[in-house]
Parts: structure tokens; sequence; C-alpha cells
């Protein structure tokens, strides 16, 4: 057994009218980057494997009946895509439009917005939100209330601010999966959360919804790295931000390794006024992937104990008081 | 590894998610290396199989196909029995062994001395799973043998590790992708540091400071001499501290008032030097007893330099915070300390200083901080800055023509120090919490909800046997110590064995308890195996 393999084949494709040829294997969102033609993509992560869920990233393939998930979707020689049809066009508008009319996607990435903006996007056009229930943690399947259609329903909770570590806001939770792909089998694999409820009812929850510190949970972070709409918050930069003093403009990220066990974990520190306020690790690099412990994530506490408390000391230990 | 002549781990991290066969022995990786545990879960979702030795079924070894229930400190009696059960069953590899090794009769005889029954006898695993593991590891295709301190923490440190090694070197497992000998360190350099030179015998690279080449090679270099005697190990220090023959000390980065075995002792060692200089990022234990403290900045995220993984990785770290108060980097604190004693080295940059390096450690040579920055660190050996660096070691073990074979060291099994007795008839042993590190001076400064303080965790059958229930205050009482401490309840836990974690010094001092015990080859001391027993409050 060698730890080289030959590279595999070329598959030549079509792309909006551009020849690419990619290695075999590969899906039609890497063949678009390839071409420097980027793709909108919510559940889709590299370290994950694509669950297909979230459909922002359709694309019409010609001879298909459907549009079909570049995410996931394997190349095929002399395949014929189009990412900015009628057809495409309409669908990602639209997908774009319900999710934004159900959740708070205040937090979305930038380039998540552009492409809204590019779609006209008029979530507004559901009608008004739907009055906050608080319920939803504790809807039985078949217990729902028909829509008047004068209001769009949304998947609006309480946020969960149930221990020091994270904050859970699932008003902002598009149900990508990533976070149980994330806490399961693909990374962590200590399944502290799973999928509950059906249909609009469907949520991300503990064993029945049981705060975080009694679920199976070990704080890994692992979860949060990978929400794309900041559902999954560290509570360092919740409480930052509810106080408003997060800017992530005057954040520096700084590449280092852990100084705990000795895996050699990729760290980035984003410091924040010479304050440690988030720890997140590189997607691509062979050690991490992407993932840490609950020391790498979160035990850097140690140095920046200080006898000169700076304002943003003072808002977490007050957070930390209070829980 | 004085077998195979270069101290590393052998493979990298990818190779046991594309291993045939994991064999963890003596680690609790899935709490004490958390994201090391992540690369071997891959590979049993690749469709590996998993042994796991380990006197607990910790949270580790709850992930094997088969668990090994071992008693603490027969991890030889264990390795040789399956030796000999490969031997007898013809599953060695005979032609690795004929071409690659030496001392194969001696070894194989040694062995023989371990048929299943004895080694049932000493290790309290069944026979036939010791058959079982010995067969699968022997005919698996590749397999990584894995260990932590489980393995090392005792006084037969280097021979436990010896007859891991002989088992690779008996089924040719190691030399190949997929197949080698990975411990798992527990520092975040404590494999770059011995890299560095920083061992009572090496100069950096590797060189052995005892031969009179690699001292005038590095003479030469810093234009100064070096002592031609191997130094002692920090065992030996306070041995020595002990006997009146060590005055000064010099402790950089280390906590030893709490993390000696047998902590008494060694505070009263500290105590009783002429002078104690400690550099550190804390006013530690030890701190609290120097004569000078220099505070040091955290160099791993308050100054720059390299770490080294356990898969060899020769890593950067960078500053992201400004030192606190007067508190400067290593460097900055060493080069002063040579300037006010008449050397002046200027003020060297990180950089500087790894350049040096690599123009003597030729294992290093092609590792400049930019190729570090490009390819997310190296692994080692990287002699020029064409390597793309070394994915797994000792392949020249398969090569036609071997030039330095790799000797079978015969090891034969004693029992732990501290002996097992009507007195002291309970065994304890002493482990990391998920959230938790060493002392914990580091990992107690943030809310981990997860954080239990130290428990004396028992199995349910002994907790009935003595009348205790779960979160009772109990005092445990070894022959040099007791303190007192709540009992969890445990399944993990056999009948006789008790686990304590050794965070939280300043809530339970576990190792008061523990033996100072060590291993005369490396100075490792027995944490991992005391006599206790339980006393009702």
């Amino acid at each position: 057994m060698t730890a080289e393999t030959t590279s595999p084949a070329l598959v030549t494709l079509e792309i909006d009218g551009r020849d690419v040829a990619v290695p075999e294997g590969s899906t039609i969102l890497d063949a678009c980057r390839r071409i420097g033609s980027d793709q909108p993509t919510m559940c889709w992560a590299s370290t994950l494997t694509p669950v297909n869920v979230c459909r922002v990233c359709v694309v019409e393939v010609e001879g298909s009946r459907a549009l079909v998930p570049s995410c996931s979707r394997r190349v095929e020689e002399g395949m014929v895509v189009r990412t900015d049809s009628e057809a495409v066009r309409h669908a990602r508008k639209v997908v774009f439009e319900l999710l934004a009319s159900a959740v708070d996607l205040s937090l979305v990435d930038d380039s998540i917005r552009a492409w809204m903006a590019e779609y006209g996007c008029e979530p507004e056009r559901f009608g008004p939100a739907a009055p906050p229930s608080d319920d939803r943690d504790r809807r039985q399947a078949g217990h729902h209330r028909r829509p008047t259609g004068e209001t769009a329903e949304t998947v609006h909770q309480p946020v969960k601010v149930d221990n020091p570590l994270y904050v859970r806001d699932y008003s902002k939770c598009i149900l990508c999966y990533k976070c149980v792909q994330a806490c399961g089998p693909e990374a962590q694999n200590t399944f502290a959360i799973s999928v509950a409820g059906r249909g609009f009812d469907a949520r991300i929850s503990t064993e029945f919804d049981v705060p975080l510190p009694q679920s199976a949970c070990v704080y890994c972070g692992n979860c949060i790295a990978v929400c794309p709409t900041e559902a999954l918050m560290f509570r360092s930069e919740y409480e930052l931000r509810q106080a408003g003093m997060w800017d992530p403009d005057r954040q520096e990220v700084v590449t280092t390794i852990c100084s705990y066990c000795g895996v050699g974990c990729n760290l980035e520190l984003h410091v924040q006024d010479n304050r440690i306020v988030k720890v997140t690790s590189p997607d691509d690099h062979s050690v991490t992937r992407g993932n840490l412990c609950i020391k790498g994530r979160f035990g850097y506490e140690y140095v920046q104990e200080s006898d000169e408390p700076t304002p943003i000391d003072e808002v977490l230990a007050r957070a930390r008081a209070d829980s | 590894m004085t077998v195979l002549g270069a101290g590393g781990g052998t493979s990298s991290y990818e190779e046991i998610e594309n291993t045939d066969l994991i064999l963890l022995w003596g680690s609790n990786a899935r709490n004490a290396h958390p994201i090391f545990f992540h690369h071997l879960l891959k590979g049993l979702r690749n469709g590996a199989r998993m042994y796991a030795v380990d006197p607990r079924r910790s949270e580790s070894a709850q992930w094997a196909d088969v668990w090994l229930g071992i008693d603490v400190g027969s991890d030889i009696a264990l390795a040789n029995a399956m030796a000999k059960v490969i031997i007898d069953e013809g599953l060695h590899d005979r032609e690795f062994i004929e071409r690659a090794t030496t001392g194969f009769d001696a070894y194989a005889e040694k062995v023989s001395e371990y048929d299943l029954a004895r080694a049932e006898q000493i290790t309290g695993v069944p026979a036939d799973a010791i058959r079982e593991v010995a067969i699968a590891y022997a005919t698996a295709p590749t397999a990584q043998l894995c260990w932590t301190l489980g393995i090392t923490e005792h006084h037969t440190a280097s021979d436990n590790v010896l007859a891991l090694i002989s088992l690779a070197l008996l089924t040719g497992h190691v030399g190949r992708y997929g197949s080698g000998l990975v411990p798992i360190r527990g520092q975040n350099n404590v494999q770059g540091g011995g890299d560095m030179g920083a061992l009572p015998n090496r100069l950096p690279g590797f060189y052995d400071v005892e031969d009179p080449e690699a001292r005038a090679k590095f003479e030469a270099a810093w234009n100064a001499s070096i002592p031609p005697k191997r130094g002692w190990h920090l065992t030996q220090m306070f041995e020595a501290m002990a006997a009146g023959k060590l005055r000064g000390l010099y402790v950089i980065g280390e906590n030893p008032a709490q993390s000696e075995a047998d902590a008494v002792h060694a505070v009263e060692a500290l105590r009783s030097l002429d002078f104690l200089v400690v550099q550190d990022i804390f006013m530690t234990a030890t701190a609290e007893l120097a004569d000078v403290v220099f505070p040091a900045a955290a160099d791993w995220v308050e100054g720059e330099g390299t770490v080294t993984s356990s898969e060899r990785r020769v890593q950067r770290v960078r500053p992201a915070l400004r030192p606190p108060g007067e508190a400067r980097t290593d460097i900055a604190i060493i080069s002063g300390l040579a300037r006010a004693m008449g050397v002046d080295w200027g003020d060297p940059t990180a950089e500087e200083i790894w350049d040096e390096l690599r123009s003597l450690s030729p294992a290093h040579a092609g590792m400049s901080y930019r190729r570090l920055e490009e390819l997310g660190g190296i692994q080692w050996p990287c002699p020029d800055e064409n390597h793309p660096g070394t994915k797994f070691l000792h392949a020249r073990l398969w090569e036609e023509e071997v030039k330095d074979p790799a000797p079978f060291i015969p090891v034969d099994w004693v029992p732990p120090v501290d002996t097992l007795t009507d007195e002291y008839p309970i065994r304890l042993t002493t482990g990391r919490h998920l959230d938790g590190y060493n002392t914990g001076v580091q990992s107690s400064g943030f809310d981990s909800p997860l954080r239990t303080g130290t428990t004396l965790d028992i199995s349910p059958e002994d907790a009935e046997r003595l009348g205790i229930v779960d979160g009772e205050v109990v005092r445990v009482v070894s022959r040099r110590a007791s303190v007192t401490a709540p009992v969890r309840i445990d399944p993990e836990m056999r009948p006789g064995l008790t686990f304590m974690a050794i965070h939280y010094p300043e809530q339970v001092d576990v190792n008061k308890l523990t033996i100072e015990a060590w291993d005369p080859k490396s100075g490792t001391a027995e944490f991992k195996a005391t006599a206790i027993r339980i006393e009702k409050l």
C-alpha cells in the first residue's frame, strides 16, 4: 500500500457555455469554482458530506428532469450545466425568500446577502411575520394550526442561554443539519443533538430538549464552527453583541498552535482589543479539519486574566457571574 | 526509541484513518487527545477493527470492538504473551525479521515463558481475548499501535515501550503506510523539546551528547565547550537535591512542586536548594518557593517560535496578544540572562534561532519559516528545501539491504513497586478529564460545564462491598499520605480498581498519594500504580 494515489482521469463538461476539465469525482460546484464561477451554498461545508437540504446551490443540467444540487452532484463527461438560467434564478430566489420569511437571517455571511440581492428576493411578499410563538420545542407531530395566509409563519423561539460557553438561537436556524453532522458521525461522534419534530415543526434539539449541561454535549464547539447563520454562537460573541461591542472589523485573526496536548491543532485566535473573543480552526488543515476540543476552543482564559479589566473583560465577567 | 534510532511517532494521523487494525494501549485519547481520536474514529468508520488495552473501560475503550481490561502494570506480560501466540501460530513475519531485525531468537525464548495461562493470571485478561488480539494484530494487513501515559507512567516505562516495539517488529507493522508505532504526546511541544536537545543526553537534532564528533560540530558552531557527559533527568535531579548534591535549579515552564509523584518529598527537595529560579507564565506553587521568578510570556500566543506535534509536524506559533506587565518571551529572558553573565547574543528573533538549528540538524534543514507557513507545517525529517517532509518513518526497514537492523530487546514483566496487600488492597490509577490539563494551572481558568473536580471513581461492586454511596466523601490512604475525596460510582471501573484525575491539586492533591518509584531508563515516575485503602469517614 502506498500513500500516493494516481491522479484521477479528467472529465470535461460545459458550464454556462465554457468548457472545463476537472478530476473524475469532482462535484459540479467544484467545477464551477475551478472557473471562478462561485455558487451560493448554505448547507454545504468542505469538511462534511453534502446533505442537499438547502437547495440554494441548484443548477440546471441539460437532460435532467429537475434542478440538481451542484454541491453533491458529480460531474459527468459531456454534461451541460447552466447556473444562471431563468429556472435556476427563480428557484434560488424562492428558496431564499422562503428561508428569509421564516428564519432570522440577520447574521448570515455577506455573500449570501449579495446572492439574495442578485435574485431580487422579496421575503416580505409572504406577508408580515406571524406573532412569535414560544412553544416550538413542545409541539406534537400533527398538532398544526392552519395558517391564515395573512402572515408568514416563522421558526421563532426564545434564545437558549443555558451554559457559559454556547448560545443557541434557533430563530436563526435554517435546518441545514451541519451541526448534527459535526456533532455526530462526521467529526465529533458525540450525538448530543439531532433533528426533532417533522415538517415545519422540525428543529434541532438535544434529547427531550434538555438544557445542554444535561445533554451529552462535550463543548467542542464543532457545531458552532459549521453553523452558517450564527444560530449557534460562542457565549463570548453573544455577550459582546448584546453589549454592542462585537466588531469584526477591529478583529485580527492569528493562527497559532494550541497550548494543551501534543496533537498540534491549529487555532485561529480572533482578537479584539488584545482579547481573544473567539477561536476557530482552519477547515483545510490536515490535523483538525476545522475541529477542536473544549480545551482548544475555550481554554485560553488563563492568558488573559488581568488585574486591569478591559471593557471586554467586564462584559464577559458579568455574563460569567450570571451563569 | 533506542530500537529504531529516532525518538518520534512513526506514523501520520491520516494513516490511522486508513489502517486495518487499531491497537490502543494505555491511552484514553478520547479525553486526552480528542482531535487525534477524530482521526481514529474516521479509521473505525472506514472499517478498521479496534482493540483497547486499558484497566478502565474508558471513553476511548468504549469504541473498541474488544476491550482488554488489564490489571495496572501488567502490560509486558500481555505483550509477551501475544508474541508467544504469534510465534506459536507461525504468524510472525519471518522474511521481515530475517532482513530487518536482530535478536529474534533470544526474544522468542524470553516470550516463550509467557503462556496464556500465566498471562491471564498476571494481567486479568482472559486467555481467549489475549489470543484473539494477538492473531488479529499479526494477521491485519496494516495496524497502528498507539499508546500514551498508561504505558509510560510506570517504573518499567522503557521496558513497556520495548515490549510494544517488539510486537511491531515481530509482525512487520512498522515502516509502511498504515502500519506504525504511535506514542501520542501529552504536551504541545514535548516532541519538539526533545528534538531540540532538551533531554539530558541529547544535542539538538537527535545527536548524542556523549558522541565526540557530534559535540565537536556544535562546539564549532557555538564557539563554546559542551560537557562531555550526559546530565540528570528530572527524577535524578530530585534525588540529587535530596542527597544535597544539586544545590541550584532553574525551572522553566514546569510545576514540579505539584506535578511530581510524591509531591511532599518534591517540595522538601525544592526547599532544600541554595538557589531556585523559576521562569513561568504563572506564579505556580514551585514559583512560590523560588528565590528569583522570571515572569514569562505565553509563547504560544505572545511570542514566536515552533512546536512539534505527535506526528513530527513542526508548526509555527505566532503572537496574538501583548504579554502582560513585565513578562518577556523565553528568548528575551534567556538572551538577557546570557548578557548578564557576560555573553552578548544580541536579540535574536525566533526565526534566526530556528535557522541556526536548521544549519545543525539535517532532519530540520529544509524547514524554512516560509515553507512551514506554506505547507501548514512539515513532518521531520525534511533534509532540504525541496523535500515535502516525511509521512512515516523507517521505510528503510523494507529496503532490500537494511543497513541498521532493528534489535529485538527482550524484557520481563515485574509488578508495580507499590504492591497490593491486605492493608492496601485497592489499586489507584490516575489520569485526565476531557476539560482538564495536568495540574490544572492552565485549564482551571475557563468555565467548563463538564468540570466535576476530583472524585475517587470506584466500581459498583466495590462501592457495595464497602457500603459507600455515590458522592460520599471518603479517606484515601496510600503508604505515603492520605487525602479525602468524594466517591463517584463508575461502571467503567473493574472491582479492585480506582481512578482519580490530577487536575485539582488545590482540592485533592492526588500526587501526594502516588509513589516516587521511577523508571531508571527514562526517569518517568509511576503515577499509574498506587496501592490504597478506602476508609469511611
